[in-house]
């Protein structure tokens, strides 16, 4: 609402005027003047030379201090630079002021997540004011706000944090609110499924005749209901959306309602504008045998289940490139940086598809992270500290450091001068590795 | 309970399954034949943009009748006038004399209130005919009319008395009773001064107006009258460590000073004072307030480029032999000399001497002379007084550049990481959040509000231990004593090696020289140079960007002063223009 009036009271000081003159009474043209003046610019803004304010300088060097202590896990460090951050939300130019909070929810919950001093109150505390800062994130901080708690095992404390973020309206719906609003739903269902299918646990232990049976399956009665509703509206929308159909699934059959299911799992798996999704055909054959469909029909199912396995999996190899790009997609979450197995494949992985000569393969994946990983995974840092928490670990990043960034690379070259002994073995046979198959200088 | 609108919802009941709804009053979806009542509501169609909300808190605050603070009625030169005493008496802390205050940045002031037509003085520039009307009726005032002698009269209660903490009494006060300008009724401009909307509005030729540089500006030359041992560059530092009011400033004005609207863009900057910027101020304003010439800044002065290159050696960790080639291109430059020296705003209009870049170009200068900077034979000089020493450990060691250049570079780089984090760390936002109109008050206030709470919440997670102490405040920045083995100082080296005699006088072994800058504009520009980084030799560009990060100015500034005095020192080579490098060699007299 201010950005509004901020935008007509805005006065034109003299200063900034003083400052175009200084920029017109250079009085040359040399051609490379105008870059000169742009590099020489983060300080001056192209429109009339105006002066970038101390404050914009400082409040992006301060993003750069945080992200670089969250690089680091230095969580102290960036909790620090985070309190001068806020200062961001103040800011008088409305653009970088509604661009803030989003950026301080994605570091704030980061640091908050891991933050020895971290608490799950404080974790609540700042959702609940993040997503009150503005319209726009509500959503999708409540969504993560939930699976924050679920991770922590409160159930119910998710369950009701997705309940008020369904019921949260503001303007118009738009299609990227749709979504998130069906993801929410979906997440209740999914909930809701849990307790049902625990209390359905509780039901097979008792006997049919027993009074309190009767109660128990009215109860799961209500709780089918509720998820069906908060099921059914996401698995429309094509994706893949495999623990809530199959949830959905178990519950329609549970009560009869066979159609409903076929209706569901046909869909799921012909709807052309779904993904291509294994699975798919899979739930629907088990569905079939389940209820026992003519022969025929089970094989024609079965067939075009394998025809499309078949497309996915025609060689080998590709399979390897499909591997190949889940494991680098897992290995770009900060979460998963120290997982021992997603790294031992990876590089396993890349030693096959190399030696299978699809260099093109492991350059795909490689060009979009070839700025970032080397200080997200392999800086001086992680060799250090990686080599003193998890020597076998360290050795399996140094292998793929080493194919990816050459010998040369720093994570590497710490481990090779590691001397260990029980991994003497292994780090010769890593260097043999790298100096057969990296990908830096291929001709050599 | 309208059916008819519930029909639109078609999802099953969650107590009896069942799709019949109808709508409460408030607008919630019941189910018809079981009575339950869902968390859904009804969803409102808009038919405009999400937008409107915020046009209907506009609307609402238009409505709202105008609820804006009330505090005591000032105006916009009180507010400066209460900023300059702050920093007046910030500087006194500093060790500065007490006369700064009282006397000379207390007569500039009354000289800019006159100058500027706003007190001591008949008719007030910038009031409107009406409002000189007013004045014209109150007779009291004719005994303002006599300009203040410039440094003679003390005695202006309102100023030694801290500024406007004291109501203001009369002298300055009363010509200012204007009527509030039209506009400021307008809910969107308003200001907490009384003459705030129509101070921003102002723009009239030939008048310097009131601003938080320019309050530096007066600082500084109250300091250059009273021939301070504080240069600028050490104000402008002085100001981002915090040792002088500034960013915050507004903030010690007393509770009824209100300070809201138009006052924002006043009072509050969001940027630390830059040299160049100020270094213009500093000219406009002695000018504009026609100052005589400024004492005399003579050899036993600290501004005296001899003086100043002693300190900076010191600063930057080299031998103190190098003074006696620094002195010696002070006078064959002719930059030591008082007409030079001496500030005298109405003579040269345009010009005075930067003295605390001047005197580091110098000594940038110097080392060119003696090393040539040129990425070799700084070197080769270091390697040979590298072995000199390894040799005569007994003896006075020679200067090694290379070591030199280790042990800065160290210190620097660690000196710049520890700066970039102060300043990344910097709180801009004042506790009393600013506002620009009656509309915005409640926005910025629940802003400010969400602000803190989320600092709390993080600065929860920093450890308590207390930051490391602010040190004292100095003109030194570094500290180099022959105690620190890690941190070698450099003082007591001798430049043996790079000097050589011959007959009664000592010659710089090196007899090359590079010019910074070939050619000079010759246009009414004036512009000296331009620099360009990957032009020039790294050592070259280690030494610039060491200096003038001391002096926290650009890189180009300093180069341009280097290019300058080189100018002044090879008069002849920049007339004959033909020779690219020069090869002069110079006499070294020893004392």
């Amino acid at each position: 609402m201010s950005d509004f009036s901020e935008e007509l009271v805005r006065p034109t000081t003299e200063d900034e005027q003083g400052e175009t003159c200084v920029l017109s009474g250079t009085g040359m043209c040399f051609p490379w003047l105008q870059k000169h003046i742009e590099t020489v610019g983060k300080t001056l803004v192209a429109t009339g030379g105006k002066r970038e304010k101390d404050f914009a300088q400082t409040t992006s060097a301060c993003l750069s201090f945080i992200q670089e202590a969250l690089l680091k896990h230095q969580w102290q460090q960036a909790a620090e630079y985070m309190h001068s951050y806020l200062q961001i939300l103040e800011d008088s130019d409305s653009n970088k002021r509604q661009g803030a909070p989003e950026i301080i929810w994605r570091l704030g919950s980061e640091i908050l997540y891991y933050h020895p001093k971290s608490s799950l109150e404080t974790f609540n505390t700042f959702a609940d004011r993040m997503k009150n800062i503005g319209v726009m994130n509500y959503l999708k901080i409540s969504l993560q706000h939930a699976l924050y708690l679920l991770h922590h095992g409160l159930l119910e404390d998710a369950n009701r944090n997705l309940s008020q973020a369904e019921t949260w309206r503001y303007g118009e719906k738009s299609s990227s609110k749709e979504v998130l609003i069906n993801l929410i739903q979906a997440y209740k269902g999914l909930l809701q499924y849990y307790t049902w299918s625990k209390k359905k646990m509780e039901l097979s232990q008792l006997d049919e005749d027993d009074y309190a049976y009767n109660t128990a399956s009215q109860n799961m009665l209500n709780h089918s209901w509720k998820t069906s509703i908060n099921l059914c509206a996401l698995i429309q929308i094509p994706g893949v959306w495999d623990p809530f159909v199959k949830s959905y699934v178990e519950m329609l059959e549970f009560y009869g309602d066979q159609d409903g299911a076929r209706e569901v799992l046909t869909n799921y798996a012909y709807d052309e504008k779904f993904p291509s999704n294994p699975n798919a055909h899979i739930y629907l054959y088990g569905f079939l045998k389940r209820e026992r469909a003519p022969r025929e029909k089970l094989i024609s199912v079965l067939k075009l289940s394998i025809e499309k396995n078949m497309i996915l999996h025609r060689k080998k190899e590709e399979h390897h490139k499909l591997g190949l790009e889940v494991l680098f997609g897992v290995l770009d979450f900060a979460g998963c940086t120290k997982n021992i197995t997603a790294w031992k494949y990876l590089a396993k992985y890349l030693r096959q598809t190399l030696m299978g000569s699809h260099l093109a393969w492991v350059q795909e994946e490689w060009n979009s992270r070839k700025n970032w990983w080397p200080r997200f995974h392999f800086s001086y840092f992680w060799a250090k500290s990686d080599w003193k928490d998890d020597k076998t670990l360290a050795c399996e990043k140094a292998l793929v450091a080493g194919i990816l960034l050459g010998k040369g690379c720093r994570y590497f070259r710490y481990v090779k001068k590691q001397d260990h002994q029980v991994l003497q073995k292994k780090i010769k046979q890593m260097k043999k590795s790298v100096k057969k198959y990296s990908i830096v200088n291929p001709g050599l | 309970m309208d059916l008819e609108e519930a029909k639109e919802f078609k999802e099953r009941c969650t107590q009896c399954a069942a799709v019949s709804w109808g709508l409460t009053d408030e607008g919630k979806y019941y189910c018809t034949s079981c009575h339950n009542v869902t968390e859904r509501s009804k969803e409102v169609v808009n038919t405009e943009a999400i937008p409107n909300t915020k046009i209907q808190a506009i609307n609402r605050g238009l409505k709202r009748k105008q609820k804006l603070e009330k505090g005591w009625d000032w105006y916009v030169c009180e507010g400066f006038q209460h900023i300059l005493c702050q920093q007046a008496d910030a500087l006194q802390t500093l060790g500065v004399g007490p006369e700064l205050k009282n006397e000379v940045l207390h007569n500039f002031w009354k000289r800019y209130l006159q100058k500027s037509k706003q007190a001591y003085c008949k008719n007030p520039v910038y009031t409107t005919g009406r409002k000189t009307a007013v004045l014209e009726d109150n007779p009291s005032h004719s005994d303002c009319d006599s300009a203040p002698e410039l440094l003679s009269d003390f005695s202006c209660p309102s100023f030694v008395e801290s500024g406007a903490e004291s109501q203001p009494d009369g002298h300055a006060r009363k010509p200012f009773s204007i009527i509030k300008a039209p506009q400021s009724e307008m809910a969107s401009i308003c200001s907490g001064s009384l003459d705030g909307v129509e101070y921003s509005l102002r723009k009239e030729k030939g008048i310097v107006k009131m601003s938080m540089p320019r309050t530096l500006a007066f600082c500084y030359l109250s300091l250059l009258w009273q021939r301070e041992t504080v240069t600028l560059s050490d104000l402008l530092r002085f100001v981002e460590e915090e040792y002088i009011p500034y960013i915050h400033a507004f903030q010690q004005f007393p509770e009824e000073m209100k300070l809201y609207g138009r006052d924002k863009g006043i009072f509050a900057i969001e940027s630390w004072p830059n040299y160049e910027d100020i270094y213009k101020k500093v000219i406009e304003v002695a000018t504009f307030l026609d100052l005589p010439r400024f004492p005399d800044i003579t050899e036993d002065c600290y501004l005296h480029p001899n003086i100043l290159c002693m300190k900076y050696l010191m600063e930057v960790n080299l031998p103190d032999e190098m003074r006696d080639l620094t002195c010696q291109v002070v006078k064959v430059t002719g930059i030591g000399e008082v007409g030079f020296l001496t500030f005298d705003p109405v003579a040269k209009k345009t010009e005075t001497v930067k003295y605390d870049v001047q005197a580091v170009a110098v000594i940038i200068v110097v080392l060119k002379l003696l090393f040539l900077l040129d990425d070799n034979l700084e070197w080769s000089l270091s390697s040979i007084a590298e072995k000199y020493n390894e040799d005569n450990k007994e003896d006075k060691p020679w200067f090694d550049f290379r070591k030199w250049y280790q042990v800065m570079k160290k210190a620097i780089d660690e000196k710049k990481q520890k700066w970039e984090e102060a300043r990344a760390k910097y709180i801009w936002k004042s506790e009393k959040p600013l506002y620009h109109s009656a509309i915005d008050k409640p926005v910025v206030h629940k802003r400010r509000e969400m602000v803190v709470n989320l600092q709390k919440q993080f600065s929860a997670l920093v450890d308590s231990t207390p930051a490391v102490e602010k040190k004292s405040p100095s003109s030194f920045q570094f500290n180099w004593t022959e105690e620190d083995s890690d941190r070698t100082c450099f003082h007591g080296h001798s430049l043996q090696g790079v000097l050589k005699k011959k007959g009664q006088s000592l010659m710089t072994k090196n007899s090359l020289y590079w010019l910074s800058t070939q050619k000079f504009c010759k246009s009414y520009c004036k512009h000296v140079t331009t620099y360009e980084e990957s032009n020039f030799s790294l050592s070259y560009r280690f030494v610039l960007n060491l200096f003038s990060f001391l002096l926290r100015i650009k890189t180009s500034f300093l180069h341009e002063e280097v290019s300058l005095i080189e100018k002044r020192l090879f008069k002849k080579k920049y007339n004959n223009k033909t020779k690219k490098k020069s090869s002069k060699s110079r006499k070294v007299r020893r004392h």
